[in-house]
């Protein structure tokens, strides 16, 4: 059956055109239900005994949701027990296009086999499609198009009522207006959370439940406290018209009336407005897009110095605190203020923290406190508060109403006992937003079928370089092997030297689920003790690993070289391997807080032992690297994917120059200079000294970054004095460096291309993932270290340890203390004593406690301990013992020394 | 905001038809009388008149005489109403000459020329939007205005009248009735198609909004009983290793199209046949 949609449509230019598309309406789209024989499907969905156990429904019956119910208690549809849904493509389409996440999370679910959600086609369905009528708007159109589909399932399945126990459909609505409708039409409809609390045998469903807008009222007071809302229309026309300002809400994280509005100007200007007040940050979340007024001039305050911390109950009673929160400023320190008007677009997620139970023990509504200080405190209803009470968990906000001091949300799910090790674990992953979920089955379908084995068409275009003697080199234990290494000498003398490399693009084909899987991974997390894998486990520590003994895929990089070490000439190909031996194994890295052996990103933790193979085998991957980066820039120019690392503006360097002045002389023209300065520096009878010289170098680096060689013409490599660099030798657990295998593979003719691959400008925002993945990796590599680190002091109590000044600031000094690699803060002024009298002077630079100067290098005593009054920031306390100040230094308390040699537990 | 989904996880497409499926396809020959040879052919929402003057003396420049064949002239012109914005010239800015171009290829590769030495056959094309075939006395007009300002051409008359994607290939099928209409041998029928690739999948018979989608495109027009290829067109960026797949999607929805054309010749035999008592 043919029907023509018409529609008339405005243009850019802002005339009216009038379109007309065909749509072809279908009669064999089928049910997907296991009992129906006229439907002639090759394969059913939906189970014949479709059971829930609810108590308004007591014959089995399939759901059909809408889309506000999908789009708000996604949370509930991903729960085990909800099954045989029915999700109509006209929810999928208006899901798709009002929330990305949500959309995603859906489509992951009905590739689940085990959930049995079934997409029903409707709008191509002859009879369940319908046309919008005259003065019909899309939603109601949209709502319409449900209950017919609705409609049609239930008089379709009627057909087999007898070989069933009356099976049925119900529609999940929240709307009560779509409700009476589907009720006049006679269809089994119920609200969502009326559904939720009917399942008898779940009743911590109801807890994931998200509030709705008619609940809202029942829970706060009828006291309007925020100004309202302008709506976005108005927002628009206020922002062309730049009386307001549009910009990143950014909440202050030790203030919690206060945030910045990082307002991005045209090209490279940007302004910061200040906002203060419960009033003025109207409700605004960190990380929201927001609309701003600002302030008259004469209402401009600086910036307050006072960390509060809201302690406030579940009353609304802020009046007393905000008083405290203005602190009338200098004139100078005044910044422009203001005050937000609207939300453009909310950024909430699901946030970790912890529960604030209520006084009253019968309550049900309870405020949560997030682990983030920067999110305020969301008010959550729950009926397990007693159980939940001293475990993390997580809430997603639902709304903030303007009569109501807290946003409301709902429990999503516990995380476990806070201080755990697993919960921690997750925290921290959660926190930094690295996604650690397991591969979806969408993901996983993409994987090779095992037994796996190379085909003839495999080796069309591989070299077989099994014959070769290839090793590889790692530590022991490591189950992601991705290089490898091979050296034969030539019949001309000459010595040849390939480096191999995993061939997982070979596996990863673009555009896959997979493949945007790893592609929003970017990269594999290492915490202390735990790796969460960019890859599934198959790929990366089986058929991708280049263990020794088996035929594995590889990506070679080989280049003959004379004795001289000349590299004579380069060639790249695709090969079989056969890693010999895997006989070279490190022994005594540093392994306790090891990261990352070949990451040659400045990382700011302990310089490690380096072996003299493992040092050869990076001077190897170095070279690959920047020779395949000199090749993938030569064949494509505009959208080859590299690596750079900015040279640090040389002011940077002035600290370091400072404080080495004393002793030494540092050079810092360039990064051969600085090197070689730093090789030379030495004092004797110091032997620290150059290890603490080249942890202060390193803090003046800037970051590495991926960027895309059409978007920029700044390549330089400061850090390894290249002019060019990428990465190629870790595809396992990096993604950019399987774009950089793609890219060679086409270059050689080993692959073939695809559009994204060519467009600089996805290369660009994939880049910026990646960079974003990586910081982020490092923050919880470093988080992790620093949850360590407090389980060993927790288990130690308090020690007394020598450490080194590492900088020296206002009001305190950074000690670090070379036994445990770990840096902590001597603060010199604190709330409840007298602060002592402290001179900072900028040039040295000093800090002068009473009568002792304090220098950058100084050696100091001071004590260790964890400080865990706040369960959800527990932090590591130093206390000064040496030098001793009268009124400052704590006198050392008496600790069993540990032994010399004691190892981490963890 | 997300872009148009072009085809859904279910396999359907935009306009509800899966990859394989072409769109609706009606034609009908011998729609003018003065014409040597005419049809009107819809392909979904593109509509095309085809008019085919011809085989005649060379008129005009005598210098284009080829003294073995005939010399095919063709003429592609857009309705200046068939798009949704309205177009300024029907004809003869670069889209309608590249287009026309195409056209004398295509056909000069199926029509038997060698039969005609000396002589000149002309077929016109227009593309119009939102006509349907009750309408037909309209664009009688608008071709007989066509037939006096180029007095100088000949045969092959073909005018799209809507376009709502593979304007190429429509121009093609409704040309190819129109030949056989105007009785000229050809080698066979020539049928075209336009085909996409999206998702590794290939999708046939392209309507505008797949066209207009980022899809790249490829028409290509067949000679379907000995399955040569008369034409192959494509403006996109597409890998080698999936050209193979297309052509072959192609071929086959262009033998589709050549089962529906012959039915039309068919039953416009039987009706002519009828009405001359045979």
């Amino acid at each position: 059956m043919l029907k023509s949609k018409t529609f008339v449509k405005k243009t850019r230019s802002g005339g009216v055109m009038k379109v007309v598309r065909e749509h072809y309406l279908r009669d064999d789209i089928w049910c997907g239900s296991e009992v129906c024989t006229e439907c002639k499907q090759e394969s059913t969905v939906l189970q014949k005994d479709a059971c829930m156990e609810s108590s308004l429904c007591s014959y089995p019956h399939y759901l059909v949701p809408d889309t506000n119910v999908v789009l708000h208690q996604i949370d509930i549809l991903e729960d085990p027990v909800i099954c045989n849904v029915i999700i109509l493509q006209t929810v999928l389409q208006e899901v798709r296009h009002r929330s990305a996440p949500v959309y995603k999370r859906l489509k992951d679910i009905i590739h689940e086999k085990e959930k049995r959600f079934y997409t029903f086609t409707n709008e191509h369905h002859r009879d369940t499609f319908i046309e919008r009528e005259p003065g019909e708007s899309a939603n109601d159109r949209n709502d319409r198009a449900i209950r017919v589909a609705v409609k049609w399932y239930s008089q379709h399945l009627k057909t087999f009522e007898s070989d069933t126990d009356g099976l049925k459909v119900v529609l999940l609505t929240n709307d009560q207006g779509n409700k009476q409708k589907a009720q006049d039409n006679g269809l089994l409809v119920y609200k969502c959370e009326e559904y939720v609390k009917s399942l008898i045998a779940n009743p911590e469903l109801v807890d994931r439940l998200a509030l709705s807008s008619d609940d809202k009222n029942e829970i706060t007071s009828s006291k309007v406290l925020f100004p309202e809302h302008l709506p976005l229309s108005r927002i628009q026309t206020g922002i062309k018209s730049s009386s307001f300002l549009q910009g990143t809400f950014r909440a202050s994280r030790d203030n919690y009336l206060e945030a910045t509005v990082f307002v991005q100007g045209e090209g490279e200007d940007s302004t910061e407005v200040l906002i203060q007040g419960l009033q003025n940050l109207n409700r605004a979340v960190h990380q929201d897009v927001v609309a701003v007024q600002l302030l008259p001039r004469s209402e401009w305050v600086a910036p307050s110095s006072v960390v509060l911390q809201d302690e406030g109950t579940a009353k609304d009673d802020e009046d007393a605190e905000e008083e405290e929160g203005k602190v009338t400023a200098v004139e100078a320190a005044r910044k422009p203020t203001g005050k937000v008007v609207g939300i453009i677009k909310r950024n909430w997620r699901p946030f970790c923290g912890m529960l604030n139970v209520s006084q009253i023990k019968e309550s049900t509504r309870h405020l949560f406190t997030p682990a983030d200080r920067r999110i305020p405190r969301i008010r959550i209803e729950t009926r397990q508060a007693s159980t939940l009470s001293g475990q993390r968990i997580m809430v997603a906000i639902d709304g903030w109403p303007k009569d109501s001091r807290y946003p409301n949300g709902h429990f999503v799910r516990s995380l476990g006992g806070a201080g755990e090790k697993d919960t921690e674990e997750e925290v921290l992953l959660l926190e930094h937003d690295v996604p650690h979920q397991a591969f979806s089955q969408a993901v996983l379908s993409f994987l090779p079928k095992m037994p796996w084995a190379i085909t003839p068409e495999d080796m069309m275009k591989r070299e077989d370089l099994r014959p070769l003697t290839v090793c590889s080199v790692d530590p022991p234990g490591c189950t992601d092997i991705d290089d490898a290494l091979h050296c034969r000498e030539l019949e001309n003398g000459n010595l040849e030297v390939g480096v191999h490399i995993a061939d997982v693009s070979h596996f990863i084909r673009p555009g896959n689920a997979l493949d945007k899987e790893a592609a929003n991974r970017g990269t594999t997390v290492y915490l202390c003790g735990k790796r969460i894998d960019m890859v599934p486990e198959l790929l990366s520590s089986n058929l991708c690993s280049l263990r020794s003994n088996v035929d594995r895929l590889a990506f070679s990089c080989i280049w003959e070289i004379n004795h001289k070490a000349e590299i004579l000439k380069t060639r790249f190909t695709k090969s079989v391997i056969n890693s010999k031996v895997s006989a070279l194994t490190l022994s005594s890295l540093e392994v306790r807080f090891h990261m990352d052996s070949e990451t040659h990103d400045p990382i700011d933790l302990q310089t490690k032992e380096l072996m003299e193979t493992n040092s050869m085998v990076e001077e190897f991957m170095l070279l690959a690297n920047i020779s395949v980066a000199q090749k993938i820039y030569d064949e494509f120019s505009e959208c080859a994917l590299l690596r750079k690392h900015p040279a640090p503006p040389p002011s940077n360097y002035d600290i370091l120059i400072k404080a080495a002045k004393s002793k030494v002389k540092i050079h810092t023209d360039s990064a051969k200079a600085l090197a070689d300065s730093l090789d030379a520096a030495k004092v004797d009878g110091f032997p620290y000294f150059n290890t603490l010289l080249r942890i202060l170098a390193t803090r003046c680096m800037m970051q590495a970054v991926y960027f895309c060689s059409g978007m920029d013409s700044d390549f330089h490599h400061y850090g390894l004095a290249s002019p060019i660099y990428t990465h190629f030798t870790s595809p396992i657990r990096r993604y950019a460096d399987i774009i950089v295998h793609r890219l060679l593979a086409v270059a050689i003719g080993a692959d073939t291309t695809y559009p994204d691959l060519m467009d600089k400008h996805k290369q660009s925002a994939l880049c910026n993932n990646l960079n974003y993945r990586h910081k982020m990796s490092q923050y919880a590599q470093r988080a992790s270290v620093a949850f360590h680190t407090q389980l060993f002091f927790k288990s130690r109590g308090i020690l007394n340890e020598e450490g080194f000044v590492l900088f020296v600031r206002k009001n305190a000094i950074i000690v670090l203390i070379p036994k445990f690699g770990l840096e902590g803060t001597v603060f010199f002024d604190s709330k409840d004593k007298v602060s002592p009298n402290i001179v900072f002077e900028e040039e040295g630079p000093t800090l002068s406690v009473e009568q002792h100067k304090f220098h950058i290098f100084d050696k100091v005593k001071v004590t260790i301990s964890l400080d865990d009054s706040n369960i959800q920031h527990q932090k590591i306390r130093m206390a000064l013992i040496e030098p001793v100040i009268p009124g400052v230094s704590v006198p050392a308390p008496d600790t069993e020394r540990p032994a010399k040699k004691q190892k981490l537990d963890h | 905001m997300a872009g148009l989904e072009l085809l859904s996880d279910q396999g359907y497409r935009l306009d509800g038809r899966k990859a394989t499926e072409l769109r609706k396809l009606q034609a009908r020959m011998g729609v003018f009388t003065q014409a040597d040879g005419s049809a009107y052919l819809e392909q979904g929402n593109t509509k095309a008149l085809a008019v085919v003057y011809g085989p005649h003396e060379m008129r005009g420049s005598r210098s284009r005489t080829l003294h073995d064949r005939a010399v095919i002239n063709c003429q592609y012109s857009m309705a200046t109403f068939s798009t949704a914005e309205r177009k300024r010239r029907p004809h003869g800015d670069r889209k309608s000459t590249e287009m026309s171009l195409h056209l004398k290829q295509t056909f000069e590769a199926a029509v038997m020329t060698q039969l005609y030495p000396r002589s000149q056959i002309d077929i016109y094309v227009k593309v119009r939007v939102g006509l349907t075939l009750h309408l037909v006395r309209g664009i009688i007009a608008e071709i007989d205005f066509f037939v006096i300002v180029h007095k100088h051409v000949s045969i092959v008359f073909q005018q799209i009248l809507q376009s709502d994607g593979g304007n190429y290939s429509v121009c093609v099928n409704a040309a190819t009735l129109a030949v056989i209409d105007a009785g000229i041998p050809m080698r066979d029928y020539v049928c075209a198609c336009t085909v996409g690739f999206v998702d590794e999948t290939p999708l046939a018979d392209l309507c505008y909004a797949e066209e207009n989608g980022g899809v790249s495109s490829l028409a290509l027009a067949l000679l379907p009983r000995g399955g040569q290829i008369a034409l192959l067109q494509m403006d996109a960026r597409l890998h080698q290793d999936h050209l193979e797949t297309l052509i072959e999607a192609a071929m086959t929805a262009c033998k589709g199209v050549s089962k529906v054309l012959d039915e039309v010749v068919r039953q416009h035999l039987q009706e002519a046949s009828v009405l001359t008592g045979e």
